[in-house]
């Protein structure tokens, strides 16, 4: 865990001599991949990250969206995938407190966190259930404290996650736009370190989580202390309401050490620092240790003098630690000393801005063979393989895990968890729409689709509750990307999600890079994370009951495209096929057609189609609303197909639209004018979800046996295996 | 009319149920911080949920020693209205000003879900406008929401009629399926469940008026017309 040696001569070109230990652990630190996005920067340039709502300030940890009437929404994702491999539990909590005060960096209140979390086979690997269960304790236990809800996330498991897990969290908040900090310096300014005190855990850490995961370093992993950060949230928005934070940065990945240089470099300052001032909770600590710990609920605040007493009463009230540990210079350098001795001495330039890598990239080779399907065992009984699915962990109910999350508190979720998207309402009548969607499955087929084919998903799903995507966030996971053939994966996602980013004019507005995922059986399938933000200006689409006699609608056509499909992958155990691929015409045009359908206010339930095909979807609607449905397969849009395959094609761009028959008209004169490939395809009644291709009988099943299974079988295995 | 919402380090429904008060019921109202007493003038006491000092050693057992406790056990005795949610019934437990405990839910998990409540006690400052065994539609959200008392207290919650409200369905293990008492005088009433989230129409997915009604009760309790 140090600087390479290439590395090092380049340290030592730059500033001209020898650097001191502590340099070296500072450099190390903010030069690791964690903190310097040095493989992946230069190509994230192509993202488009301007729109007419995104607002740009410098040295901010999250995006920020202008969403009308004073009110601005910021959004950040970020993950915690090596120490949550290790240490579950405290990985996934302190991966909440870290995207938190992301959100509080810019002055705005958290009011909602996501979760994404991904581990290796449940059915079978004892491991792999022990560190679901506990990072799902982890973020619980982090966020209920802090009383912002978990809405909303996604939860998946696939063997190329065995002995590793990916936890990653998004944080959305919300404040009013002249209270967003103006991160700005002047000559004479005071440096603040805030909140708990520094200790020896996470030592490393950002070089920890740039390395595979060979060692298990627990001494790396920090440790979570909710109630602290709580006071910390408290404090934070207290001063800023009394204007008196200048700058701010959270202590997160490389702690002291990235926090002063990255805020030195972006508002072009330097700072000096005395590390006898920093409040630690071990008096023996080294400068070293002290600059590159990771202790967790510290933020670093910039002030003067006059506005620091009433910053001290504040955190006298909340019984927060608040020490000055620096000040504001004009020589652009980071200047670390222990009470009259130098430690470090480096420009912020160079600590911050490591030499950014071109690596090279190569075509894998399994992609030339992986879309050639394999025969296929022949299956009888299509029932007892939809009881299969519904009660396989990807695509049972995941209640078990948002049962444990506070998704109340704040009392602004007009859409519960378990839906398509999750909706907040917001301070200015309108309603702020989010979802998450990751699909390794799809993207280790075709990097390129597969990562499209989130970002369409994500967006299917906030226009499902009426909202108008607004923001993107990515997170892009990868192995090491000094595998050329992983870079190449890494390159082809991200040039997808920047296409489909221009042609929807969607701005990515944060994100976050995560390489070096690699298991002990080799790296992890490409797994990008895609959020996006929908804005409802008026109403949402809340789903209502569903009754005898209305009807089932699907928007778009179903193909032939099985590759990555629960149904391939999970019944079959076949990785590979035809991954499904967005016609960004048709997408948009269905897009459209259904937020048109919504504003008429003629839909009880719009559902997005994916996971698990057609089938699971339509099982879905029935087992929430506990009514059955008759769906005539030979209705399906789309070419000519097989049975299983209308079933459990995951083909996006398509949406199941509910509704009372005496509206059926008018939607269909949307639908219709919108020139989207439509069909009825079914009615509600009944106990059975049945699904029939003219008069012969493929699937039926009983409702409430059905919704029995999908609702317990997480618990179950979770619990009793 | 002044309501006082007190607020300890953790506390984190402290906003909406001034919102609620505030916004919704246009009650006067003002947050009153652990470390200070509170004025004489203060018609109505509330105790909000969340997480007092991080739920270290058991659940509101820290805050139960907060200075303020003081004065709002000296404004109970006075008869004045208190009112304790969720980790807010746990300070008054651990306080001492209900009778029982809450302990870990029979599943060790949090659990955050929608019950309903049944109406045992329509006589308190914060039931007296719901019918006896009327329904509640309202949302917990908890670890250590699981009420406990012996039998011996048990029978004299009964005989008195300090049961308050209980859940519909067993939810928890709560002992008699208890989730809201209140003392001898009925002033004073704890419960798990959030009646601050049930209120609005917009968030309540079932029927937000049973909730409302607790407010409401407050309201004709303190004489304020609706």
């Amino acid at each position: 865990m140090s600087l390479e040696s290439e590395e090092l001569s380049d340290l030592k070109s730059k500033i001209g001599r020898d650097p001191t230990s502590t340099e070296l652990q500072i450099v190390a630190a903010e030069w690791s991949e964690h903190c310097s996005y040095k493989s992946s920067k230069r190509h994230l340039k192509m993202l488009p990250m301007k729109g007419p709502l995104v607002i740009n300030e410098k040295g901010y940890d999250s995006g920020v969206l202008d969403v009308g009437g004073g009110y601005v929404v910021t959004a950040h994702i970020e993950s915690h995938n090596h120490p949550s491999a290790v240490e579950p539990y405290g990985g996934a909590a302190t991966g909440v407190g870290g995207v938190v005060r992301d959100i509080l960096s810019a002055g705005t209140r958290p009011i909602a966190i996501f979760d994404g979390l991904r581990f290796g086979n449940i059915e079978k690997d004892k491991q792999a259930r022990w560190l679901f269960k506990n990072a799902v304790l982890g973020v619980a236990d982090y966020g209920n404290c802090l009383g912002i809800p978990t809405i909303g996330g996604e939860v998946e498991f696939d063997e190329c996650y065995e002995n590793y897990a990916l936890v990653d969290v998004a944080c959305v908040g919300l404040g009013k736009k002249e209270n967003l900090i103006k991160n700005h310096a002047k000559k004479g300014d005071i440096v603040v370190l805030m909140g708990g005190s520094t200790g020896r855990d996470g030592i490393g850490g950002s070089q920890f989580a740039s390395d595979s995961l060979e060692s298990e370093d627990r001494s790396a992993v920090q440790i979570p202390d909710p109630f602290i950060e709580k006071l910390i949230i408290e404090v934070i928005l207290e001063a800023r309401n009394q204007k008196l934070i200048h700058a701010m940065k959270d202590l997160g990945g490389g702690g002291l050490s990235c926090a002063i240089s990255e805020t030195a470099d972006a508002l072009d300052i330097g700072i000096e620092m005395d590390v006898d001032k920093v409040h630690t909770r071990e008096n023996d600590m080294h400068p070293d240790e002290i600059m590159i710990s990771e202790s967790q609920e510290r933020m670093l605040i910039v002030t003067n003098k006059t506005k620091l007493k009433k910053l001290q009463n504040i955190c006298d009230k909340f019984r927060i630690g608040c020490s000055v540990i620096g000040s504001v210079k004009f020589d652009n350098n980071v200047h670390i000393k222990k009470g009259k001795k130098t430690f470090a001495n480096l420009s912020a330039d160079i600590v911050a801005n490591a030499t950014l890598l071109d690596l090279p990239s190569k075509k894998p080779a399994y992609l030339e063979t992986i879309a050639q399907e394999k025969k296929l065992k022949s299956i009888t009984d299509y029932s007892k393989i939809m009881m299969k699915l519904l009660a396989s962990p990807n695509i049972a109910s995941k209640i078990w895990v948002y049962g444990q999350y506070d998704h109340e508190v704040g009392i602004r979720t007009v859409i519960k968890p378990g839906a398509d998207a999750s909706v907040l309402r917001l301070d200015n009548g309108k309603f702020l729409s989010v979802k998450i969607d990751g699909n390794p499955k799809q993207c280790y087929i075709n990097p390129r689709e597969g990562a499209i084919g989130c970002f369409e998903e994500a967006c299917r799903n906030v226009v499902c509750t009426g909202a108008k995507p607004i923001g993107m966030l990515d997170h892009l996971q990868f192995g090491s990307p000094k595998d050329p053939e992983i870079f190449w994966t890494f390159l082809e996602s991200l040039k997808g999600l920047t296409d489909f980013a221009n042609e929807f004019k969607i701005p990515c507005i944060g994100g976050k890079v995560s390489l070096y995922n690699e298991t002990p059986s080799g790296p992890i399938k490409p797994t990008p994370l895609i959020g996006v933000l929908g804005l409802i200006d008026k109403k949402p689409l809340i789903s209502q009951k569903i009754t005898n006699g209305d009807c089932l609608v699907i928007v778009g056509d179903t193909k032939d495209e099985m590759g990555g499909s629960e149904f391939f992958e999970y019944i079959h155990k076949f990785i590979g096929g035809n991954c499904p691929t967005v016609d960004f015409k048709e997408s948009k045009k269905n897009m459209k057609s259904v937020l048109d359908s919504i504003k008429q206010q003629i839909l009880k339930s719009a559902h997005d189609c994916s996971k698990g095909g057609l089938a699971v979807a339509v099982s879905e609607l029935c087992m929430t609303n506990q009514i059955g449905c008759k769906v005539s397969l030979n209705k399906v849009p789309g070419e000519k197909l097989t049975d299983d395959r209308i079933l459990f094609s995951e083909s996006h761009s398509r949406y199941l639209l509910t509704i009372d028959e005496k509206n059926i008209e008018k939607l269909e004169n949307i639908l219709k004018k919108n020139k989207v490939k439509f069909q009825i395809i079914g009615k509600f009644g009944g106990k059975k979800i049945h699904f029939a291709n003219g008069i012969k009988s493929i699937v039926a099943l009983d409702v409430n046996k059905a919704q029995k299974t999908w609702l317990t079988s997480l618990k179950n295995l979770v619990l009793h295996s | 009319m002044k309501v006082g919402v007190v607020v300890f380090p953790g506390s984190n429904c402290d906003r909406d149920m001034y919102h609620v008060l505030s916004d919704v019921f246009n009650l006067d109202t003002q947050y009153f911080w652990h470390d200070k007493g509170l004025p004489k003038n203060i018609d109505a006491v509330i105790l909000p949920g969340g997480f007092s000092y991080g739920d270290r050693l058991r659940a509101g057992v820290i805050a139960a020693h907060s200075p303020i406790i003081k004065d709002v056990q000296k404004m109970a005795e006075k008869g004045v209205p208190v009112l304790g949610v969720c980790n807010g019934f746990q300070i008054l437990v651990e306080s001492g000003l209900l009778p029982g405990v809450l302990l870990k839910n029979d599943s060790l998990n949090f659990m955050c879900e929608w019950t309903n409540l049944i109406v045992e006690n329509n006589k308190t400052p914060f039931t007296n406008k719901l019918k006896l065994h009327q329904k509640i539609p309202i949302p917990i959200a908890n670890g250590e929401g699981k009420y406990y008392a012996d039998d011996e207290t048990l029978k004299k919650l009964k005989k008195k009629n300090q049961i308050v409200f209980r859940y519909s369905d067993v939810v928890n293990g709560s002992a008699n399926r208890i989730a809201g008492v209140c003392n001898e005088d009925g002033n004073v009433v704890g419960m798990m469940p959030h009646p601050e989230r049930a209120v609005e129409s917009e968030i309540n997915p079932v029927d937000n008026k049973p909730s409302s009604l607790i407010f409401e009760s407050l309201l004709t309790q303190m004489g304020v017309k609706n």
